[in-house]
């Protein structure tokens, strides 16, 4: 188990934005600076919390993007429209500002960076956040387990952190990145357009250990209707149930 | 319109009240008697409180419901919790 898993004493820290990176037309990358962070797993998530003068109070949670180590810690927010609090992190908060933040949160859904099982990771839209972070921290540490990440997207001009994955997977044999475009695809794109189905499992999975009978270790993240749905496509795959772990946010942006 | 998470969406909430990850730790479903991680458990977030169902017949779990300086964790639905301490 990953050695952050245990929790002793949640509680609020204050964090100071030291960067800001825009990923995407919705998506930024903000940088905090959190002394005495214990150190996370790939694949924790953060609780934020904002209170306006008046002393309304509200949280969110957002998966950490970035691999363990040090005292920085970056989170990935996509913005959605009508949201409460994902407007003010991506377009408000700037470098000096301070928020409210508490974790590391959640021992399940991590990838063990010591374990060298191949890794399936399938993620829907900003659901490849917290995916990423294990990428990263596979990186990181040097490991060699074999990864490779199924990422469905909108539209290109949606996808986060394409050039750092497609660097990985030009300099590491054993990574691979298989995208499923929902709405636009690149023109060199020779899939149509779709979104990840039986087919495409089997053909991202080929010429790896990712198969069934390879048992690998599959994370699944994104909006709840597409995490139950690849769920179900992974198990009619042949998968074990117990090999697969899920992180879901609702469409309203009430998660990560 | 209410949304299911996982369980893993309330760890901080748990992560608040207890000493360890509860989020994963193993619980049977005093409903139906499957055994399970409470990371894999339904979860709606976005009623007054949390209510976490089980996954497998829809049985009431726990709830929790937080006030600024309480908190009533109900667990009626659960029959054991098996919470991972380190060794003493």
């Amino acid at each position: 188990m990953a050695r952050a898993a245990v929790l002793r004493g949640l509680s609020w820290r204050v964090a100071t934005v030291v960067g800001v990176r825009d990923e995407t037309a919705a998506g930024r990358t903000i940088v905090f600076e959190l002394p005495g962070w214990p150190g996370h797993a790939a694949g924790q998530h953060v609780d934020v919390r904002l209170t306006a003068p008046d002393g309304y109070s509200t949280q969110r949670s957002y998966s950490i993007a970035s691999a363990p180590g040090g005292d920085l810690v970056e989170l990935t927010v996509e913005r959605l429209p009508d949201g409460e609090v994902s407007p003010y992190l991506t377009q408000v908060l700037s470098v000096g500002d301070q928020i409210e933040l508490r974790g590391p949160i959640g021992g399940w859904f991590v990838w063990d960076d010591a374990s060298p099982d191949p890794v399936l990771l399938i993620a829907g839209g900003s659901g490849v956040v917290p995916l990423a972070a294990m990428v990263r921290a596979r990186f990181a540490v040097g490991s060699s387990a074999p990864f490779r990440l199924l990422y469905s997207v909108r539209d290109p001009a949606s996808l986060l952190f394409g050039a750092e994955l497609d660097h990985y997977q030009r300099t590491d044999l054993s990574f691979g990145v298989h995208l499923a475009f929902t709405r636009t695809a690149p023109a060199d794109v020779p899939r149509p357009v779709g979104r990840i189905d039986a087919a495409f499992l089997t053909d991202a999975t080929a010429g790896g250990p990712f198969s069934a009978p390879d048992a690998p270790a599959v994370f699944a993240c994104g909006p709840t209707g597409f995490v139950e749905a690849v769920a179900n496509l992974v198990v009619a795959a042949g998968h074990e149930a117990r090999r697969i772990k899920t992180e879901r946010f609702g469409p309203s942006g009430s998660q990560r | 319109m209410s949304v299911p998470l996982d369980g893993n969406a309330i760890a901080g909430a748990l992560g608040e009240l207890f000493a360890v990850d509860v989020s994963v730790a193993r619980l049977e479903c005093g409903g139906c008697g499957m055994e399970g991680v409470v990371a894999e458990v339904v979860v709606y977030i976005d009623a007054p409180g949390v209510v976490a169902r089980c996954r497998a017949c829809d049985n009431v779990l726990f709830r929790l419901v937080r006030a600024p300086d309480r908190a009533w964790l109900d667990l009626r639905g659960v029959a054991y919790l098996r919470l991972r301490t380190t060794s003493t």
